[in-house]
């Protein structure tokens, strides 16, 4: 709905059963609502799942895609994180040419400067794999972009909320 | 037990009196398990009749209707009736049969993946895998349909799953874990909207559907009548007061009264009652209650702040927050008078407008029509309609006297859902009169109910306006198209009359006043349905009119 605005990470937890997050896409799609990542995978009680999105959007916007999940029968609870008090990660795997001995440890500088591995080495690629914010992960993909990135994937936010709180 | 028979059962414990449907081979079972079942069959001509049948059932009986339908076509025939039942929050409960469950993806034969396709327009969809979920997945689908804000659940089955036998445990209770609706509303909230009422010189109330679907009349009336300030409704909440009371100003939004129109423009603060702010109702979004206090209350916590940012937010079921409202009120407030400007204001606007709109000069038009019908039918009449101009005419001519006896698809806006829909009301009231105040537009969509009616004995009045033309898209071209007329004449085909006798049941054509007061009259003494067809001449237009994506304060009166 909205390019503008800041950007915000939702934490869903959901019945861990089939058709989910096809009621959970269908809504975004339905009612207009753009998401930047959306990341599901079990929980400590295997019949919930948690469901992590982010999502740059107006307060107004937030506001309704927050009560429009909660609709949803499937979706059992909805938090709006403060990214003050939260941890958040995401995980990428970038694969860039790296032919000459140079470029090769000029990219395992910066890969252990980010506290990134290099977890596939091939004759003219290498691949690191880098967990972090996702600005983290930005700023390291815009550091080797001058090597030519020939694949990128990246698994979208998890979170949770610091310490005690639930 | 079967499944297919555990269903049944299931149903018979909702305590469902009558079911819509039409069998096929993969709800085969089904129809089986109903032979000899504590519960009445009503054999439909088409499936999306079926669910507006079961529909017109659930607004007029308040708890769900059901509806059956077999697999692939039979299951997407139903869902232009769901999405009118979710469109109009009215519990609905489908149940459809599916193919054999080794044959879900296979493209198998009238195969259809309803649960994807039903998902935007259903509260929730089941496909129970094994027959021992049957009876729990009933029992969840009729709590989730009824609760809350109520909407349409589908039921689908797999045919191997309709067979199957198991040892069948029928709960009493069920918990649904991420389903909690509101009901309470918050009482700190309520506070301040007695502050902000209190403080208002203009107060008017805007009572929509919710109104209607939690029954809230008495506490509404008791409201108006304590505060004494005027009541607009929603299309939606139209009837949710009686609208011959003294406060009573009619339905607001592009086909409303003119007077409700123009005084909630005038008021300084809104007590919208169940209502959702729709662009239908309120015009520009922007624009409505601009410098004006907004009190919303709804049971729909996601209601709030949709389309209207408010002053006041009261979250629950809108007969027990208007109840606490009332308790409030009555102990700080003082009446006003007959002589308050604000009463003299509301009567000034009815009577302006009585003079400046003039009557379409014709012997028989929509207007009177529609007056002679409301005079000659008794109040507890229920009336519903097709969907265009004679939707709108109903609306702005037809005044409901008791409360909650008037419907029409107004969120969705489905033509051919009157008529079935009254065949569906008559099964939950057959004590009184039911009428779908119809065109020949969308009369023609499902007027093959007709042998539902007569057959099942289920007699109905189709009050058709009848201007062979889809006489408000016609209106639209005359209006915003220079009358370049584009596919809306019907060519005076076909003889209603003649359709209606086809069926067996009565046809009159009344081309007088005259004539239609003894075609009413017929009608109501009839145990058979009755067509009456009354030409009415193509250009009579409907006013007033807010043109879409204007404002309340841009209405045309025709004047």
């Amino acid at each position: 709905m909205s390019q503008n605005g800041s950007w915000y990470i939702v934490s869903a937890l959901v019945e861990n059963k089939p058709g989910v997050l096809f009621r959970i896409t269908n809504l975004f799609r339905a009612r207009n609502f753009n998401i930047d990542s959306i990341t599901v995978g079990i929980t400590e009680q295997p019949d919930l799942s948690r469901m992590t999105i982010t999502t740059k959007s107006d307060e107004k916007t937030l506001d309704q895609l927050v009560k429009q999940l909660r609709k949803l029968i499937d979706v059992v609870e909805v938090k709006v994180l403060d990214t003050d008090k939260s941890v958040f990660r995401e995980l990428a795997l970038i694969k860039m040419k790296a032919v000459d001995p140079t470029t090769r440890s000029e990219i395992m500088n910066y890969a252990s400067v980010f506290r990134g591995n290099i977890i596939d080495i091939g004759k003219e690629t290498m691949t690191v794999e880098i967990t972090g914010t996702p600005d983290k992960i930005d700023a390291f993909k815009s550091l080797v972009e001058q090597y030519g990135i020939t694949q990128l994937a990246r698994t979208g936010v998890s979170a949770l909320p610091r310490g005690a709180e639930l | 037990m079967t499944g297919a028979k555990a269903l049944i059962h299931a149903l018979e414990k909702e305590g469902v009196d009558v079911v819509f449907g039409l069998p096929g081979g993969a709800n085969l079972p089904i129809y089986d398990a109903l032979v000899g079942a504590n519960l009445r069959h009503v054999l439909v001509r088409h499936e999306q009749s079926a669910a507006h049948m079961a529909d017109g059932y659930a607004r007029i009986k308040r708890k769900a209707g059901v509806c059956f339908a077999t697999s692939g076509p039979g299951a997407t025939n139903i869902v232009t009736g769901l999405a009118t039942a979710y469109a109009d929050s009215s519990p609905v409960v489908a149940v459809t049969g599916q193919v054999p469950l080794a044959m879900i993806g296979k493209d198998a034969f009238q195969e259809t993946d309803i649960i994807g396709i039903s998902n935007p327009c259903t509260k929730y969809a089941f496909q129970p895998r094994t027959a021992v979920e049957i009876p729990e997945t009933v029992k969840k689908a009729f709590y989730i349909s009824e609760s809350g804000r109520p909407g349409p659940v589908l039921v689908d089955i797999p045919k191997d799953v309709q067979q199957a036998t198991a040892d069948m445990h029928f709960p009493d209770l069920i918990k649904v874990r991420g389903y909690n609706p509101t009901t309470d509303a918050d009482m700190s909230e309520i506070g301040r909207a007695v502050e902000l009422l209190l403080k208002a010189e203009r107060p008017i109330i805007m009572a929509g559907g919710g109104v209607i679907l939690s029954g809230a009349f008495p506490e509404l009336q008791a409201l108006a009548e304590l505060m004494m300030i005027p009541v607009v409704t929603t299309f939606k909440g139209k009837g949710a007061f009686p609208e011959n009371h003294p406060l009573a100003m009619g339905p607001i939004g592009m086909h409303g009264h003119a007077e409700a129109n123009k005084i909630i423009l005038e008021a300084d603060c809104i007590l919208a009652v169940g209502a959702r702010f729709s662009d239908r109702s309120v015009g520009r979004f922007d624009e409505f209650g601009k410098g004006m206090s907004i009190i919303h209350m709804d049971i729909d916590p996601a209601e709030i702040g949709k389309n209207k940012s408010v002053d006041v937010a009261i979250v629950g079921d809108v007969k027990s927050s208007l109840r606490t409202l009332v308790k409030w009120l009555s102990k700080k407030i003082t009446k006003r008078d007959a002589e308050d400007p604000w009463l003299r204001r509301r009567k000034e606007l009815i009577q302006y407008y009585q003079e400046t709109i003039k009557d379409y000069p014709r012997e028989i038009t929509a207007k009177k029509s529609i007056k002679k019908l409301r005079e000659l039918l008794p109040a507890n009449a229920i009336a519903t309609t097709e969907v265009g101009q004679c939707q709108m005419w109903a609306s702005l001519h037809f005044d409901v006297i008791t409360p909650g006896t008037f419907f029409s698809s107004t969120g969705l806006g489905t033509m051919g859902f009157g008529f079935p829909a009254s065949i569906g009301a008559k099964a939950a009231r057959p004590q009184v009169p039911v009428v779908d105040i119809a065109g020949d537009g969308s009369f023609n969509m499902t007027e093959n109910s007709l042998a539902v009616s007569v057959l099942e004995k289920l007699p109905v009045i189709v009050f058709l306006m009848n201007n062979y033309m889809l006489g408000m898209v016609a209106q639209w071209q005359r209006t915003f198209y220079n009358r370049r007329y584009s596919g809306v004449h019907q060519h005076r085909c076909p003889d209603y009359v003649k359709i209606a006798e086809a069926y067996g049941a009565q046809g009159i054509r009344a081309q007088s006043m005259a004539e239609l007061e003894n075609a009413i009259k017929t009608a109501l003494k009839s145990d058979v349905a009755t067509v009456i067809d009354i030409p009415i001449d193509p250009d009579e237009d409907v006013y007033p009119f807010v043109a879409p994506g204007s404002s309340l304060k841009d209405m045309i009166t025709g004047a």
